[in-house]
């Protein structure tokens, strides 16, 4: 077993210092689409060039919300908006508009997990932004009593397999869940925190919804990864999980980074505010 | 429909769909050629309201052939094939489950991926013993892990008998190609099994290449390759970290956890997604990569050195061989028989490896790829399909450095990464060898809208066989089994 002691000392410290310090693939991390700041267009809009990207039968259609194959683009009168929620990150609008639509960047910007279902919706407004933030305290108030140490209870209502890969990855070096005070559990009698993954699909949804009632008060529900928060590709709604239990905090994403999972949990926690 | 040619070389493997007539005609000439060395790889049903058909997928030495048979119209049900071919055994519950077509003489017809009724009778107990009970475990499990239910019936240690309940994450996958243009099934394709995104991917965009008759350009191949070997290497390292979690080894599972975040972190260096979400497009591939042949070759062998000499201390850890040695083992019979795919058939000497056998982009270009051998011990246990993963990542690697080295990016402006791809009716068969095993797509285009598409994940075909390796384990050796088989429950629900 010595060796094994002295092959863990290989690669010296490898965990990352996110949020203590900025985190380089962190900041750099391709995020959900986001409109360009200060665009505004007319119907009478042509996107620029002959895109080639995509070979489709029908790319007559110029119209924008027919980009999106989840539905996330609206676009009413003057301004264009994209539900992060509901984005795919499949990239055709910022292949074919690249005048409108790009990445948004970075796993813990103030997108990457939200209090608030609205805030997902970009660009906001003034007082979208204002009742994010009313339900940021809000969330806040009603889990100060967990402090800054939390169980997570993980349930998987129907994902791909690849939002669970990332949550994992959240147990390894690079993360390190447990330096910022979160452990998982097993029991939902023992936890504080329950992180959904997947639409709520009908097979699990009962059993997400006998985990969420077996959790004792204060709870927080964290819906990660696009399908969880609005179905994603397979089912497009409104709601996702949030069809069988609360939500309190969004992590968009497809799947969301392990970074977006942390900011996630801190903000569940209370921990971080809007901006960081 | 005839066969259709694909592949840089012609001829290269070829899949074809056969009229076979009344379904005993059909199922006469499916049984003719399982003996005569054809491997049995799916069975499903199509079409809707009142003509349904039937179409059994079998693996030749060079393609994939689907013979078809179509149903009288308001047929409710024909006689089963599971009696003459067992491996057929959870693809008619899904038949019956989805379609509502009863098989007549199937030997357990309970649902699969339908949520059963509360009317519906319990599974019940196979075994019958003093002390025995049945412990239901799931499908919300201890650990961050897919929903899926076991129901161990044990009389306290032994295994005599393991019922597994998939429906739970069932999300219906297949029913929902139908309608999408040709170019936005990639997009369900890829999410339809989340850590084999690549494979799903590649054997849509084969499908759709095989009905346009379309060839990948060189460099498009190439770069498939690089993903989908990275994504192998992926898969393979998240095997052997959960091994390890299990057997206790903190610092092997830490260790192998780093390696996979570099891998995960190299696919997103290389196209922004770390499961290269966007990357596969009928017809190629959508961009350049982010990272040069030279960068990734370098990566690569960092990656391997560290891997490689991490590996050697894990197979030198006794504690940790004694775990696998012995445990779940699937003898080469019933390997051959079921026509078990991936790591798990190759660890019982059954390799049926897509790469090799129907090869596929830039396979044929790059090394030729050796079938691994069985590691030492009873064949077919959980060592065994370690050491098979261990080979394959080392193979993986060299093909990603043979593929990258050959990968000719300096001249972006002539970069040539998508052909047209724009067919309009037809029928396909594409595949290719995700880490789970091989995966196939058949679809059918009309007007360039999919009218049907039917995956067959790797992950159900082999899941089936979990039933039989409980050979004398006990409880604490379950999870060495189910992470050494290595599957995923989102593509075996589907």
């Amino acid at each position: 077993m010595t060796m094994w002691v002295l092959r863990g000392l290989r690669n010296g410290v490898v965990t990352t210092r996110w949020p203590s310090r900025p985190d380089e693939y962190a900041d750099a991390w391709r995020g959900p689409v986001t409109v360009r700041a200060g665009v505004s267009f007319s119907s009478e809009d042509v996107p620029p060039g002959g895109s080639r990207a995509d070979q489709e039968a029908d790319s007559g259609d110029q119209d924008l919300p027919s980009l999106c194959p989840t539905g996330a683009i609206t676009a009413d009168g003057e301004q264009v908006r994209v539900d992060q929620g509901r984005c795919i990150l499949c990239g055709r609008c910022v292949a074919r508009r690249p005048d409108l639509f790009t990445w948004s960047r970075g796993a813990t910007g103030p997108r990457a997990a939200v209090p608030s279902r609205q805030a997902l919706i970009v660009p906001g407004s003034a007082e979208t932004d204002a009742a994010v933030e009313e339900a940021r305290v809000a969330l806040a108030q009603r889990v100060r009593a967990l402090r800054r140490s939390v169980h997570v209870r993980h349930v998987d209502a129907g994902s791909d397999g690849s939002e669970e890969w990332e949550i994992q990855a959240l147990l390894g070096p690079v993360y390190d869940v447990s330096r910022l005070g979160v452990f998982f559990t097993a029991s939902p009698r023992h936890a504080d925190v329950l992180l959904v993954t997947g639409a709520g699909v009908a097979g699990m949804r009962q059993s997400l919804r006998t985990t969420y009632d077996g959790m004792p008060d204060p709870k927080v529900v964290i819906a990660a990864g696009t399908d969880a928060i609005s179905g994603g590709l397979l089912a497009p709604s409104d709601q996702g999980a949030g069809a069988v239990v609360p939500i309190d905090v969004w992590v968009p994403g497809s799947p969301p980074s392990p970074f977006c999972l942390l900011k996630g949990l801190l903000v569940a926690v209370g921990q971080l505010g809007g901006q960081r | 429909m005839t066969a259709v040619v694909r592949g840089e070389q012609a001829p290269g493997p070829s899949g074809a769909v056969i009229a076979a007539g009344d379904v005993t005609a059909c199922w006469q000439l499916a049984r003719s050629r399982i003996a005569a060395g054809q491997r049995f790889a799916g069975l499903f049903a199509t079409g809707g309201g009142d003509v349904k058909a039937l179409s059994v997928l079998l693996a030749r030495p060079d393609g994939i052939d689907a013979l078809e048979t179509v149903l009288p119209p308001g047929a409710t049900g024909y006689p089963a094939l599971t009696p003459h071919v067992g491996a057929a055994f959870w693809y008619e519950r899904v038949i019956h489950d989805l379609a509502g077509l009863v098989p007549h003489g199937h030997p357990r017809l309970a649902p699969l991926v339908r949520p059963g009724s509360p009317t519906d009778p319990s599974p019940g107990r196979h075994v019958e013993g003093y002390g025995l009970f049945t412990i239901p475990h799931g499908p919300v499990r201890s650990g961050v892990l897919e929903s899926m239910e076991y129901l161990v019936e044990t009389p306290g240690e032994a295994i005599p008998h393991l019922n597994m309940r998939i429906f739970y994450k069932h999300r219906g996958i297949a029913g929902r190609f139908t309608g999408l243009g040709a170019a936005d099934g990639v997009l369900l394709a890829e999410r339809a099994e989340g850590i084999a995104s690549v494979a799903h991917a590649l054997a849509y965009c084969h499908a759709i290449e095989s009905i346009a008759g379309c060839t990948v350009p060189a460099q498009a191949a190439r770069l498939r390759v690089v993903h989908a070997e990275l994504e192998r290497v992926a898969n393979h390292l998240d095997a052997a970290a959960r091994l390890c979690d299990a057997s206790g080894l903190a610092v092997a599972t830490a260790r192998l956890a780093l390696h996979k975040e570099r891998v995960l972190r190299l696919v997103s260096g290389l196209c922004g997604s770390r499961f290269c979400r966007g990357v596969i497009v009928p017809g190629g591939v959508s961009g350049p990569p982010a990272m040069g042949g030279g960068d990734l070759v370098s990566a690569v062998g960092a990656l391997e050195r560290a891997v490689s000499a991490d590996a050697e201390s894990l197979m030198g850890t006794s504690s940790f061989l004694d775990r696998l040695r012995g445990t779940g083992p699937l003898t080469a019979a019933r390997a051959r028989e079921h026509g078990a795919l991936g790591p798990v058939g190759k660890a019982c000497g059954y390799a049926d490896d897509a790469r090799v056998a129907r090869p596929y982009d830039a396979y044929p270009l790059t090394l030729p790829v050796s079938l691994p051998s069985a590691g030492p011990g009873p064949a077919g246990d959980a060592l065994a399909r370690l050491h098979v993963r261990w080979e394959e990542i080392g193979q993986s690697f060299d093909l990603i450095r043979a593929a990258a080295t050959q990968l000719r990016l300096d001249d972006n402006s002539k970069l040539r990464l998508r052909a047209p791809c724009d067919p309009a009716d037809g029928r396909g068969l594409g595949w290719a060898e995700a880490p789970q095993g091989e995966v196939i797509y058949d679809v059918t285009l009309s007007a360039g809208r999919i009218v049907a598409c039917q995956p067959r994940s790797p992950s159900f075909h082999n899941l089936v066989l979990m039933h039989e390796v409980f050979q004398g384990d006990i409880l604490t050796d379950f999870p060495f089994i189910e992470a050494s088989f290595g599957l995923s429950v989102a593509g075996a629900a589907l």
